[in-house]
């Protein structure tokens, strides 16, 4: 199909990034952080981007608009854009090419429509400043790519201020605003990242539709493999600044070559046989209903079980309550009413009532693990401090219990004079597992541990947990908004929407027909490994996705 | 998710695991308006610490001649009761900088553990107390001092304690907000989760994040501090004769301008020296700390 | 009721909350006076009779409440009482001193906000436009000494300059009613320009902090990719955003204005309200120094409340509630 495009386009180099070398700026110091790229773009064809933090995908998508953010600088290469070396072009020249032959898409749609003015006026900006368009015409071509994006009431969509639409359409309308000028190529740096995933599917759906349609070539850049394999021609594949392999999407992801590529492919492949062996619980939710304040109900009659030394997932989306359930477990927000109740004893609602062996017996795992540790402790002290507070470990028999925590997490003692700023993200989440290991606790909440690591390092902390679990029969209460997770953890499943429970069981029962329609769209929506699934996932499902 | 972030807030946490190694490390590379404010910094203080061991006179030696020129005996002249300005200069030092210094390590004592227990604690005391520091701040500080120095006299004590109290309203608001910043961090949660005390959390968990903002904010209020006190000496409400003071003796000498002698502005010139040098300083050391460069 | 008046109404009532507190404050400094108070002021007549006779005329002898309410409505309708230093020979009114100084202050105010507002602003936006260029180290690096500097410093070194061995203005400023405008300016330009640097400095650093930190916003760099020739970018993405930012900036340092002109009074003898609270100080005159920062403490709120009501009304966010 993509052939035909070309050829209707006529065909041809549109980008060609020669050698490019770019450095970035950090403490004064100049770093390489793209290192010789290569990359040739057909007119009409897609490329996707993809790597993990630091791989310099972003950069690249900016260079090829011949820009560099502050505090980086192109150093080497050269940027052929149809034919015209960009570095050679004065500023206004460069001007000239930017909004109206290359666009841009940014991660960020909340931060990057301004404030101030209606959305209308900013999508048809760069046609009027460049002078190819006049007013009417470009609002009349706003409206229609509105309409073919899927925006409610196409024609007074524009009226609107960006902070009052919601972030799924925002991110459609800064697709549009890339569009209206007709550009040959668009460059979207991660446009579905900040979303929802049942939000992420349609508006995945609408900018593979709409480049199709405008014929424009695309960057696509993303961190998620399989994202990427929905809406790509052919995927490079990037690792620190370097190219490790490209190809056509279906090479990839089908017959990749490059080890790397070869574990990219395989994340989300854990899979746990789940056990939800009868047995009394653990922990018990009892119908619990919270709010913050008053008036905002986030949990409504709220009950699941944990048996000991199994996993529950509690799965939702964001807004669905489930960080909420964990601060309730906790202590930190007292329910409304209802009771959690543990190994059959009722535990106090409120964290100042609860003994210090209850705390103990509880312990939990962060999202970020940058802020979960404090950066101003070391290693020694993060996971000593535990020991020490409900131990009284000291002295030597302290560093051998550190020395012993550190290598179940498969971490060596050379790291116990470490800050956390001398550690990588997933370093940093093993520490943290260690802190709460540390306190020999009977359950730990982990509140999505790993989305906010790049898959492979998520993988790695995934495995640590499983096989912890089978090394100390521990129990883990597992937040998370992504059903490969849950598919590779969980004994026990708890969908939850809009605050209610929707599902809840043994993970097989949970993960199979017949669905709600809620849990069907969820299944749903998590992008597969698998060229052609948006389109056939498009097809089947029942319900429209709930936050755009 | 992030992907790849600028470098941004790399300083903030820098490792420390060769503190002096590092610190020395930075001198050497610290810009020339650095260096120039440390060497004031430190030369004022040995003036400063060995005042009676440097100044040719008593610090209220009387004997000399009123209004001498420079010169002779007394190299930088005498004062209007004839005290030799060099002795007075010296002592000036010691007791400007030592008020000064005193009120500032006040103002952060109140300010500081006030700002961080309201940002731990949040609820009724955090109200309370951020409404009264609105209330004080909705006076211009030099024109509270002034009022409240016309109501209790202007002795040192009352100085020192007025003052202390105005700027530790400002140091509260910062140290507040810095603190409100750390105590929403997850590690502060987790600390909290464990069953840790309040002043575990105060001193262990929030007190080494808030450091670096409130080294630079205590050079800032210094700075304020020695300046406001100064401009109430000078005002003739400050600092009371015969304690040698900047700020009085601009007063007390002003008339000398009038003639073409610039002997007032030496003890002006003082004050400025100082402030100058500690605010380059500190603006090198936010510049080090905070990772917010310009080009970020 | 719009989301915009109800915000500007609540910002209102809680000026005149602050308001109200403050002037409690500034009360009660009557009632914390030492008790060897009266005998201080009344100098040699200080017998037990006279003391006593003080004591019941500023009103020591009722309940504090009464006193207060008696006291600020008298202050609402512009009375503040009688100056105590008038005591011993004849008697004035605080309004009657503090009324033709307000008007030289205001002026002298006014005058250096006229010049130093629009020159930090430009400055300001320059050294952020052009950073790290050598135009914006230099004015970095000077203006970083001049705040830096004390006022009198600054005021001594102008003087000794222009008036002493230049001879161009006067070191004096010693102001009439009867003057001209020309006459006024020409003896105002010292002490004018002395607050014009060191206002400037401080707005100009704070300028270019804000609009720095506005130029790293996301939605200017979409503007900058999308193409918008750099001028336009400042003029319609940058400058509707500023707004808030820059009035905060101007109302704070306006406000450090009223303290700069307490100092500069005093050097160039200008007779303004900055001096007659500095002497009332001295002379421990409570109405005076009542009234003198009661009218600073009221300037201050005020243009607060006009910087708080500006960031408002020209938040997008408030203008066009969902």
């Amino acid at each position: 199909m993509s052939t035909d495009r070309a050829q209707a386009n006529g065909g041809g180099l549109l980008l060609d990034i020669r050698g490019l070398k770019i450095e970035g700026q950090s403490d004064d110091v100049w770093n390489e952080i793209v290192k010789g790229v290569d990359l040739q773009l057909e007119r009409g064809k897609v490329m996707g981007l993809i790597g993990e933090s630091g791989a310099g995908k972003s950069t690249i998508g900016l260079a090829a608009m011949g820009f560099a953010r502050p505090g980086c600088r192109i150093t080497g290469g050269q940027i052929f854009f149809d034919g015209i070396d960009l570095q050679t072009l004065s500023d206004e020249e460069q001007r000239q090419i930017r909004g109206r032959r290359v666009a841009y898409v940014a991660q960020s749609a909340a931060a990057a429509f301004n404030p101030a003015h209606r959305l209308i006026d900013q999508i048809i900006e760069s046609p009027l400043t460049h002078g190819i368009m006049s007013k009417a015409d470009a609002t009349a071509r706003a409206i229609h790519l509105f309409k073919k994006l899927g925006l409610p009431n196409p024609d007074t969509f524009g009226q609107r201020y960006p902070h009052q639409v919601s972030g799924g359409q925002l991110q459609r309308a800064m697709t549009v605003m890339a569009l209206v000028p007709s550009p040959d190529l668009v460059v979207f740096d991660e446009p579905t990242t900040a979303l929802d995933v049942t939000t992420q599917i349609d508006v995945l759906a609408a900018i593979k539709d709409a480049i199709r349609d405008e014929g424009a070539a695309a960057l696509y850049i993303t961190h998620d493999l399989a994202v990427v394999a929905q809406v790509s021609d052919e995927i490079m594949v990037l690792r620190h600044g370097k190219m490790i392999e490209l190809g056509t999407a279906d090479q990839i992801i089908n017959r990749p070559e490059e080890d790397y590529t070869k574990r990219l492919v395989s994340i989300r492949q854990i899979r746990k046989n789940g056990e939800a062996l009868p047995h009394a619980a653990l922990l018990a939710v009892d119908n619990v209903t919270a709010a913050y304040g008053n008036l905002l109900t986030v949990l409504s009659n709220v009950s699941v079980q944990l048996p000991p030394g199994q996993t529950l997932a509690v799965v939702g989306e964001s807004g669905s309550g489930k960080s909420t359930m964990a601060r309730v477990i906790t202590g930190l927000l007292p329910p409304k009413s209802g009771a959690i109740r543990f190994d059959g004893e009722a535990l106090p609602a409120k964290l100042s009532d609860r003994t210090k062996e209850q705390l103990r017996v509880l312990q939990m795992i962060y999202q970020s693990p940058d802020v979960a540790v404090n950066p101003r402790h070391r290693v020694r002290e993060i996971i000593g401090r535990p020991l020490e507070f409900y131990f009284g470990l000291s002295g030597r028999e302290k560093e051998k219990r550190i020395a012993e925590l550190l290598d179940q997490i498969e971490m060596g003692e050379q790291y116990i004079e470490r800050y956390p700023g001398e550690l990588s993200g997933g370093q940093k989440q093993r520490v943290c597992i260690a802190r709460a290991l540390a306190a020999e606790p009977r359950l730990i909440i982990c509140d999505e541990p790993t989305s906010a690591l790049d898959p492979l390092v998520a993988d790695g902390i995934l495995k640590l947990l499983l096989k912890l679990q089978a090394e100390t029969k521990i129990s883990y209460l597992f937040i998370t908004h992504d059903i490969a997770t849950v598919r590779a953890i969980a004994d026990m499943v708890c969908v939850l929407y809009k605050g209610k429970v929707v599902r809840f069981g043994p993970k097989q029962e949970v993960l199979s027909p017949p669905f709600d329609d809620y849990t069907d769209l969820l299944l749903k929506s998590v992008p597969e490994m698998q060229i052609g699934w948006l389109e056939g996932v498009l097809k089947t499902r029942r319900m429209a996705s709930a936050g755009n | 998710m992030t992907t790849e972030a600028p470098p941004l807030a790399r300083n903030a946490v820098s490792p420390r695991k060769t503190r002096l190694g590092s610190a020395l490390n930075e001198f050497g590379k610290a810009p020339v308006t650095a260096w120039f404010g440390i060497i004031v910094i430190l030369a004022y203080l040995f003036v400063a610490v060995f005042a009676p061991w440097i100044a040719p006179f008593r610090e209220s030696d009387t004997s000399g001649p009123p209004y001498a020129p420079w010169g002779g005996d007394y190299l930088l002249g005498t004062d209007q009761l004839g005290r030799d300005m060099l002795t007075r200069l010296i002592y000036g030092a010691r007791n400007t900088i030592g008020i000064a210094l005193v009120t500032t390590l006040l103002s952060f004592t109140v300010g500081g553990v006030l700002g961080i227990l309201t940002a731990v604690r949040g609820g009724w005391i955090d109200q309370l107390a951020s409404r009264f520091v609105d209330v004080l701040m909705a006076i211009p500080s030099l024109i509270f001092a002034l009022m409240l120095l016309s109501v209790f006299g202007s002795t040192i004590l009352n100085i020192i304690i007025i003052i202390a109290i105005l700027d530790a309203t400002r140091v509260f608001r910062l140290a507040r907000a810095v603190a409100m910043n750390v105590a929403v961090m997850d590690y502060v949660e987790a600390a909290r989760l464990r069953g840790e005390g309040l002043a575990w959390i105060m001193r262990r968990e929030i007190l080494p994040n808030v450091m670096p903002p409130l080294v630079a904010e205590f050079g800032l209020r210094f700075c304020f501090v020695f300046l406001t006190i100064s401009a109430l000496s000078f005002l003739g409400v400050g600092i009371q004769p015969p304690t040698a003071d900047w700020g009085s003796m601009v007063r007390e000498n002003s008339t000398l301008i009038t003639y073409g002698n610039i002997t007032p502005l030496l003890p002006a010139g003082a004050i400025a020296l100082l402030t100058v040098g500690v605010n380059f300083v500190v603006d090198w050391f936010l510049h080090k700390t905070s990772g917010l460069r310009d080009e970020h | 009721m719009h989301p915009i008046v109800r915000t500007v109404f609540q910002r209102l009532a809680l000026s005149f909350v602050t308001l109200f507190i403050v002037s409690i404050v500034i009360f009660s400094a009557v009632t914390m006076l030492p008790g060897d108070f009266a005998k201080s002021i009344l100098g040699q007549a200080a017998t037990p009779d006279t003391v006593k006779a003080f004591q019941k005329e500023i009103g020591l002898d009722k309940p504090p409440v009464t006193r207060y309410i008696e006291w600020i409505q008298r202050v609402a309708v512009g009375n503040f009482g009688e100056s105590f230093a008038s005591r011993v020979g004849y008697r004035r009114a605080v309004a009657d001193i503090i009324g033709p100084r307000l008007k030289n202050t205001l002026f002298l105010a006014v005058l250096t906000a006229l010049i130093a507002v629009p020159l930090a602003l430009l400055l300001g936006v320059l050294a952020a436009l052009y950073r790290n260029s050598w135009f914006d180290r230099t004015v970095n690096a000077l203006t970083l000494t001049t705040i830096s500097f004390p006022e009198f410093f600054v005021a001594y070194m102008l003087m000794l300059f222009f008036a002493v061995n230049w001879h161009i203005l006067p070191s004096l400023s010693n102001v009439t009613p009867e003057m001209e405008l020309g006459e006024r300016l020409y003896r105002c330009a010292l002490p004018s320009l002395t607050l014009t640097l060191v206002i400037v400095a401080h707005m100009m650093r704070m300028t270019r902090a804000a609009i720095i930190n506005l130029m790293a916003s996301p939605f200017i760099e979409m503007a900058r990719l999308k193409g918008i020739p750099p001028m336009k970018v400042i003029t319609k993405h940058a400058l509707p955003n500023a707004w808030a930012p820059i009035v905060n900036v101007i109302a704070f340092n306006l406000a450090y204005l009223i303290v700069g002109v307490v100092i500069v009074e005093k050097v160039f003898v200008y007779p303004g309200v900055g001096q007659l609270m500095v002497d009332g100080v001295t002379s421990r005159d409570i109405p005076v120094v009542q009234a003198c920062a009661l009218i600073f403490a009221a300037t201050y709120i005020l243009l607060n409340l006009i910087a708080d009501i500006i960031s408002i009304t020209t938040n997008p966010r408030i203008l066009h509630p969902r």
